[in-house]
């Protein structure tokens, strides 16, 4: 850690985690969405991509419009099983604190599980979120959000961001 | 190189209901049974056929392995110390341990973990612990392997392998037809089309189980019918529609097969042109005021090997996939469990000569296919639920049919997309070789 890190700071970050875990298990993709900044960066990355340095994701959106974009797939256009989330999240991690004390590095771990309609819940993804989070006029926010996930296989596809 | 699969000579376990020669009506068995799976490994997997097992450029140096799945037999691709690319079977001869764990590495030897037999990067066995015994306390030899005991004859099981174009296919079939004459003149061209012989540059992998029967992905990518209306993306963006110049190709056996598409190519003269892009875009996969809130996931770039058409997907039978839409080029290995289920791994790649712009594109274009692709993810799903109403029927006298019938019940290559006569031709061979004695 670089910088002090008081405790209201890191009870705000700690709840931007809570905040976009829980967005995305009610299905209010759109205060998701919110969570990040105009130009923000989400990847979903297989933990063998991430490590070798291979540069391919699972999902990789560039910008805020991306996540946009995904939210209208979910929506309108994928077909899929429909299914609801539940994350899990460790305790949160500070790695780094810049030193204007404008931007936070922070490690999350996390278990999501997948509930499909009339179906037993299972363990769906498990991984560790790598954020880069920045202050703006709105509050704390995900200026980079790198979701490196442990499990080998997907349970066939994965619609909703993790 | 050893002869592993005897001819199976029993007959179909339970002769499926085909309507007669034909194979427009696929019995819902052919997705289910156990029997009928086994004997697919043997034929299909482990037999007469060459299978996918990987990409030069994921074992580039002398000692680098990789770990994947023939059929659902382990396999290790590996690459010797004078640079020869060798696939060995993952299974010591001594007590069949699966010995080698990690996906990737490298290795000087490979040392099964039970009793530290060790072969070398050729997969011959090179060292037995023991194997003359251990001096007792009179000095004499006590126990070890019998006196003719032939470490020659106990390497690794080696398959053949063939490399084309940086790609590189292996079988257990010793006696395999040469991997251009298995390819055939038809489908040749494709394969050579995307693999140029430029280096391919290694980008990532993704990887997903699909809890459906293997041949459901063949038939996925031999089915032009289903992208214009499940798939919202290729419709709206013209990616691959209805009213696209298209042109469907087979082998000689129709086995493997290539779709071939032109977006933007009208396949009728204008007035025609116009109602056959109202029909396509009639459907109710079509958003008339979608747009994209960012527009780079389409920022496409034509390249000049494509030639003309801008997306060419090829089946190899059985086991991969050869995939361009666009700039997104990927190979997508299928990997059997059982019949009821099959992992996927798509490895996608660029070439050497993309620049930084090029390879962001391909990155970027990604993002529609695989197990959360914006056009592939819904492959996986509606594979999932074909296979629980085939599985919902298993061992029921009557169990049903799944309908390939657009287009006609016969068997051709064709220049649209509204048929299934790749399924069908696919079919055919696989009656050919299935119910031959």
């Amino acid at each position: 850690m670089t910088a002090a890190l008081s405790f209201d700071t890191w009870l705000a970050l700690q709840q931007l985690q809570t905040q976009a875990a829980n967005a995305l298990d009610n299905e209010d993709w759109d205060a998701w969405v919110a969570c990040f900044t105009v130009d923000a960066e989400y990847r979903l990355v297989p933990r063998e991509n991430h490590e070798r340095g291979l540069p391919l994701a699972t999902m990789a959106f560039e910008s805020q419009a991306m996540l946009k974009d995904r939210i209208y797939a979910i929506r309108e256009t994928l077909f899929h099983d429909p299914y609801h989330q539940r994350h899990l999240l460790s305790p949160m991690q500070v790695l780094s604190v810049a030193a204007d004390g404008g931007s936070f590095d922070t490690q999350t771990s996390y278990a999501v599980f997948r509930t499909k309609h009339l179906q037993l819940s299972e363990v769906f993804n498990l991984g560790r979120y790598l954020d880069r989070i920045v202050h703006t006029p709105e509050g704390l926010r995900f200026a980079r959000r790198l979701v490196v996930y442990d499990s080998e296989l997907i349970p066939n596809s994965v619609i909703y961001p993790i | 190189m050893s002869t592993l699969h005897p001819p199976t000579q029993q007959p179909l376990p339970q002769p499926l209901p085909w309507p007669g020669a034909g194979t427009h009506r696929i019995p819902f068995a052919a997705y289910t049974s156990t029997e009928l799976h086994q004997r697919e490994l043997e034929r299909f997997f482990y037999r007469g056929h060459w299978c996918y097992v990987g990409l030069e450029a994921e074992v580039p140096k002398p000692g680098d392995f990789k770990r994947t799945a023939l059929g659902e037999r382990s396999v290790i691709l590996v690459r010797d110390f004078e640079g020869q690319l060798h696939v060995l079977e993952n299974l010591c001869a001594h007590r069949g341990v699966q010995f080698c764990r990690q996906r990737q590495g490298q290795a000087t030897s490979f040392t099964c973990p039970y009793h530290h037999w060790t072969y070398t990067l050729k997969g011959d066995l090179r060292g037995v612990p023991f194997q003359r015994g251990a001096p007792g306390p009179d000095g004499q030899m006590q126990g070890g392997m019998p006196a003719d005991f032939d470490r020659a004859a106990h390497g690794l099981t080696k398959l053949k392998v063939a490399q084309r174009g940086g790609l590189v296919f292996a079988s257990f079939d010793a006696e395999v037809e040469p991997f251009e004459a298995y390819v055939g003149p038809r489908i040749l061209p494709w394969f050579d089309r995307l693999f140029n012989g430029r280096q391919l540059k290694l980008l990532g992998y993704n990887r997903q189980r699909v809890p459906g029967n293997w041949k459901l992905m063949q038939e996925n990518i031999k089915d032009p019918y289903h992208p214009g209306l499940l798939h919202t993306w290729f419709v709206n963006f013209g990616l691959w529609r209805a009213d696209n110049r298209s042109r469907l190709q087979m082998d000689e056996h129709g086995r493997h097969a290539a779709m071939i598409s032109t977006r933007g190519a009208a396949a009728a003269p204008a007035a025609a042109a116009a109602q056959a892009q109202a029909q396509a875009t009639e459907v109710s996969s079509f958003k008339p005021r979608m747009q994209l809130h960012d527009d780079r996931f389409l920022d496409i770039v034509p390249e000049p090997w494509w030639g003309g058409p801008t997306a060419v997907m090829t089946t190899l039978f059985p086991s991969v996939i050869l995939q361009q839409q666009v700039n997104s080029v990927s190979v997508r290995h299928i990997q059997p469990d059982g019949p009821d289920a099959f992992n996927f791994e798509w490895t996608h790649f660029g070439f050497e000569d993309d620049d930084e712009a090029m390879t962001r594109r391909r990155l970027r274009q990604a993002n529609l296919f695989g197990p959360a692709g914006f056009v592939s993810a819904d492959d996986g799903e509606v594979i999932e639920l074909s296979q629980a109403g085939f599985r919902s029927r298993r061992g029921l006298g009557e169990a049903g049919c799944s309908i390939v019938e657009l287009g006609g019940r016969e068997v051709g290559e064709a220049d649209h997309m509204l048929t299934e006569t790749l399924i069908r031709g696919m079919y055919a061979y696989w009656r050919r070789v299935m119910e031959a004695a």
